[in-house]
């Protein structure tokens, strides 16, 4: 098959699935092997371009010209499909997950939950392929409008109130600061497509380039910098297969991911460094990492607490973008993955522990570890993986992001990862230690135990993943090598 | 059948005009007559549904003739869009003694804007009017309703300032009695329409005034000739005060803020199907008025140097965005939010004009067309809960996404359109108004337009809030619209998409509409003989 072709499939089959879902409304199984059946299909197609392409940019595959200047088109390269695989991998084994989690809770609605998911994968694939800004933007914006009906899915006064913030921050700064930029890049350059390199390089003065940078950075409101992080933990009222696929990957991964592309190929990082434009950035997204932690810690909702995590993790790549260099570029482009693993094996296993207890609260896990052993295993070797361990995926990114500091000799940004790797031991670790070696609270019911192999199966395999992430980061890294190439 | 009826006699009239216009002009196809034709043949058709009376011929006469009208305008501006104009002389009367019908890309644009909104929205009106008017009444209302779509047209056709005022006052008087029809569902529709009649005649007052200085000082009425008489008197006095009076004449028919007064009731109480055609062409069709006059007659160099009406129009636009927009937040009408929003979109057209820049003004020009089918695909969403739920109001139309799923969705994709999100062409017409601004580095500007598209985004969510997050009531008739209903709708929705996906074509039309106002009086020199 043809390239674009099979780019096109990447968003036609989550498409289908989606119109196919409320169509299917009362045919339960049926529908729900459709939708695997299109997760199975979606990733083997991102896989398909992977064996066709070998992760080797393409050239731009034209689809619609909407005006003179500002086309839809696709267009191939590493980071793309590394986080286009991941998305539509990690959605096989969330839609499992997510087909046992609302079966198992008796959640209503599920061909709407379905349906709008699918759409949310389709969003997610086609911001991954977008060949220019403008192309990015939309899929950007159909990504929020997708996913908020997952937030509000619930339909309670307290899921209402989450959306609305959802749908408040990231609509108000990609209309109010995102779209600007874009507008603002294209008079000034007359073009929006990506070019290594970056396409801004004498076009805006230097002392503008940080504002123009800053509209980014705070328009893509996805990536969840501070203080526009107030969504993530408000999205948190969502069923949790939302909170494990969107929530930690393929929503706040489409924030970073334009970020990175952003900063690569729109501003260039050699651009950046020699300007300077992203120092702020940096001690912004240096703040950020430790302000979320700190605020982690003191949370006792497992769900909030793991969006504080995230939103600290993010910044990691925002700050892997904003050192400049081709090793933060390519620390910040890995952390994509490992923390993409590491984050859903956390959100699956917490997704697990409510199913089989509907527990929410930290504080109501004393002993559970007994009761639920495969959950609580899975949580803690995601925990060592956002905390950078070996024999862990996620050490490896930070690894990479520690010697970019050094590079640049920013020593104090070392010591922010340093204290950042502390802070996630204590707020991660401790629920595990409740878990295992605290006695069971009195109310807790002896005969407790997993939820069924549909619930803890998932957090286990991805678990396993991290593993096997360690031992393929050196691939992984090669593979992602070609965008950092173009940074000296 | 009736069509065949009405096709005769419009025959046996362009018949005549085809005489005269030979007499003096030599042979000319049926073809060459389309500028006239397109006004004519719903004007005519007007008389023609009264005079048969016949309710079952009424409705397929009107949609006969708007037919007609929209292929002619289409047919007229395929082929204008090259940049030339077209001048048609009534009757054979050289301008400037003569009417003279001058047609370019804007004032076509415009007649395909207020054509095709007609057709989209007569099939919807059938079953909308069938449940809010009395059957007797049907032969009027179809009368009317050509009427008002002959003088929405014969306003953007024609080249002479006082044939424009003739034909602003047949729609208006025509639109008056829609609105008023409104009060067999609810009574206020009649002070309603005595309010908008009060302030529509006023502003049709200020704009004859205005037209009477302009004759006192240069002796002509038509337009491209008073382009080159009051280029030659710069400080004339007379000429100012016709200035005044016919900005403020028209900024009462175009709802600039704070002249809106009239336009919330209008909308909110007239028939659903009058709401979505009014919404969707007579705003636009002042606006285009306005364009024609201070850019063609009074000339960019007059209106934005000499009189600076940059730092007029400028501050009234911004107040609409943002001020409109603050109190359509808090209507609990679903009906007049969409109003207050349409004088808040109407300050995105003002700011267009005002920023005087090509790319700006295609923005002003092509919102014209994409806020049109926008604001009619809502308004017609509105009709049809009118339908079904009884109301307009938030209380009557909650939980109503799940009762009624297929107009519902087409709601959410025009509320999309009102805020701007890409893919949608509510989009293009932001983009192009953020990019001018740019361009003339006025970066607080682009940020302005975009703070105000995030106050819409409040009150879209509010509709979409109370149509699919609240639970349903319990008396309302649980049926989805009727199909006759629904397709015109879900055309128009997916028109917001298609306009927002493939943009070329209004981006074009509307570039070469701005290029030739931009380009002022300078081109339109009075060409005499057949124009084209």
């Amino acid at each position: 098959m043809e390239l674009a072709t099979l780019t096109g499939l990447t968003m036609a089959i989550p498409l289908a699935a989606a119109v196919a879902n409320p169509l299917l409304r009362r045919q339960n199984n049926l529908r729900d092997s459709l939708t695997l059946l299109a997760a199975i299909a979606t990733f083997a197609t991102a896989l398909a371009i992977l064996g066709r392409t070998g992760g080797e940019a393409s050239a731009p595959m034209h689809a619609l010209t909407v005006m003179p200047g500002l086309d839809i088109a696709f267009a191939i390269e590493p980071l793309g499909l590394m986080f286009a695989l991941i998305a539509s991998g990690l959605w096989i084994v969330t839609h499992i997950y997510g087909v046992g989690y609302m079966r198992g809770n008796g959640e209503k609605g599920h061909a709407r939950f379905f349906a709008a998911f699918s759409l949310a994968i389709a969003s997610t694939m086609g911001l991954a392929f977008a060949a220019n800004l403008f192309t990015l933007f939309l899929f950007y914006e159909l990504l929020t409008l997708s996913t908020f009906s997952l937030v509000a899915h619930k339909g309670t006064a307290e899921a209402l109130k989450g959306a609305k913030t959802y749908l408040g921050i990231l609509m108000g700064t990609s209309i109010g600061l995102f779209l600007v930029a874009v507008v603002w890049t294209y008079t000034a350059t007359g073009t929006l497509d990506f070019a290594p390199g970056g396409i801004l390089r004498d076009r805006v003065s230097a002392s503008l380039v940080p504002v123009l940078l800053g509209l980014y950075a705070f328009g893509i409101g996805k990536a969840a910098l501070m203080p526009f992080h107030r969504w993530l933990p408000a999205a948190m009222v969502a069923p949790t297969p939302v909170s494990a696929l969107l929530h930690a990957v393929a929503v706040v991964k489409a924030g970073v991911f334009t970020m990175l592309k952003v900063g690569i190929y729109i501003f260039g990082t050699d651009f950046l460094a020699e300007t300077g434009a992203s120092t702020w950035l940096m001690w912004l997204a240096a703040y950020t990492i430790i302000a979320a932690s700190v605020i982690a810690m003191r949370q006792d909702n497992l769900k909030r607490r793991l969006a504080y995590s995230t939103v600290s993790q993010l910044a990691y790549i925002t700050l892997g973008m904003a050192l400049a260099t081709s090793m933060g570029v390519l620390g910040g482009g890995l952390h994509i993955a490992t923390h993409a693993v590491g984050k859903i094996t956390l959100f699956m296993a917490a997704g697990s522990i409510y199913v089989a207890t509907h527990r929410t609260e930290i504080s109501q896990f004393d002993g559970l570890g007994r009761a639920l052993p495969v959950s609580f295993a899975a949580f803690f070797v995601g925990a060592l993986s956002i905390i950078g361990l070996p024999p862990l995926a996620g050490s490896w990114s930070k690894w990479l992001l520690i010697l970019a500091a050094a590079d640049t000799g920013e020593w104090v940004i070392i010591g922010v990862l340093m204290l950042s790797s502390l802070l996630n031991i204590a707020y991660l670790l401790s629920i595990v230690g409740r878990a295992f070696f605290l006695p069971p609270a009195e109310d807790t019911p002896r005969e407790w135990s997993e939820a069924g192999p549909l619930v803890w199966g998932p957090p286990a395999f991805t678990a396993l993943l991290c593993v096997v992430l360690f031992f393929c980061a050196g691939a992984l890294t090669d593979f992602l090598a070609p965008i950092a190439e173009v940074a000296p | 059948m009736s069509g065949q009826v009405a096709g005769d006699a419009l025959a046996g009239h362009a018949a005549g005009v085809v005489e005269t216009a030979t007499a003096a002009e030599r042979a000319l196809g049926l073809a060459d007559h389309l500028p006239v034709l397109v006004v004519l043949v719903p004007f005519l058709a007007a008389p023609l549904v009264v005079l048969l009376g016949a309710r079952r011929l009424a409705w397929p006469i009107t949609f006969a003739a708007a037919f007609f009208s929209l292929a002619a305008a289409l047919s007229l501006l395929s082929g204008v869009l090259g940049g030339d104009a077209i001048s048609y002389h009534i009757g054979g009367w050289a301008p400037p003694l003569g009417i003279e019908y001058r047609i370019d890309a804007a004032n076509a644009f415009v007649m395909v804007i207020v054509s095709a909104i007609a057709v989209a929205i007569l099939p919807y009106a059938r079953t909308s009017i069938a449940a809010e008017i009395p059957a007797r009444q049907h032969v009027l209302f179809h009368a009317l309703f050509l009427l008002a779509l002959a003088g929405l047209l014969g306003v953007a056709a024609t080249g002479d300032a006082f044939n424009l005022f003739v034909f602003l006052e047949i729609s208006s008087l025509a639109t008056y009695v829609l609105v008023a029809m409104g009060a067999y569902r609810d009574k206020r529709a009649l002070t309603t329409a005595f309010n908008y009649l009060l302030m529509g005649t006023t502003g049709a007052t200020f704009f004859v005034i205005g037209i009477g200085f302009l004759y006192m000082s240069t002796g002509t009425l038509n337009m491209a000739d008073l382009a080159q008489l009051i280029a030659q008197q710069p400080g004339n006095r007379t000429i100012h005060a016709g200035f005044a009076f016919i900005i403020v004449g028209m900024g009462l028919k175009v709802a600039m803020y704070p002249l809106h007064l009239w336009l919330p009731g209008a909308y909110t109480y007239a028939p659903s199907a009058v709401s979505a055609f009014l919404a969707a062409t007579a705003t636009k069709v002042a606006v285009y008025v306005l364009l024609r006059f201070l850019f063609t007659v009074f000339g960019p160099q007059y209106t934005f140097e000499a009189a600076e009406l940059t730092w007029v129009i400028l501050p009234l636009a911004l107040l609409a965005m943002f001020a409109a927009s603050f109190i359509a937040i808090f209507q609990v009408n679903f009906k007049k939010m969409l109003a207050y929003s349409s004088i808040a979109q109407i300050g995105y057209m003002l700011l267009g004009i005002a920023m005087l820049s090509q790319t700006a003004l295609t923005g002003a020009i092509v919102h014209l067309f994409n806020h049109a089918i926008t604001k009619a695909t809502l308004f017609m969403v509105i009709g049809a809960y009118v339908l079904r739920a009884g109301g307009a109001f938030y209380r009557d139309i909650e939980g109503i996404g799940r009762v009624m799923p297929w107009t519902s969705a087409a709601g959410v994709i025009g509320g999309l359109s009102l805020i701007g999100v890409p893919g949608t062409a509510g989009f293009v017409s932001k983009w192009l108004l953020v990019q001018g601004a740019l361009e003339k580095g006025w970066w607080w500007m682009a940020l302005l337009v975009v703070a105000s598209s995030l106050l819409a985004v409040v009150y879209v969510w509010k509709g979409i809030e109370t149509a699919y997050l609240r639970a349903p009531r319990e008396d309302v008739d649980r049926r989805e619209a009727p199909l006759t209903m629904l397709v015109p709708i879900w055309i128009m929705a997916l028109s917001t998409i298609w306009f927002g996906l493939s943009a070329e074509w209004t981006v074009g039309a509307a570039g070469t509409a701005a290029e030739a106002l931009m380009s002022g009086a300078s081109q339109l020199l009075i060409s005499g003989g057949a124009g084209h």
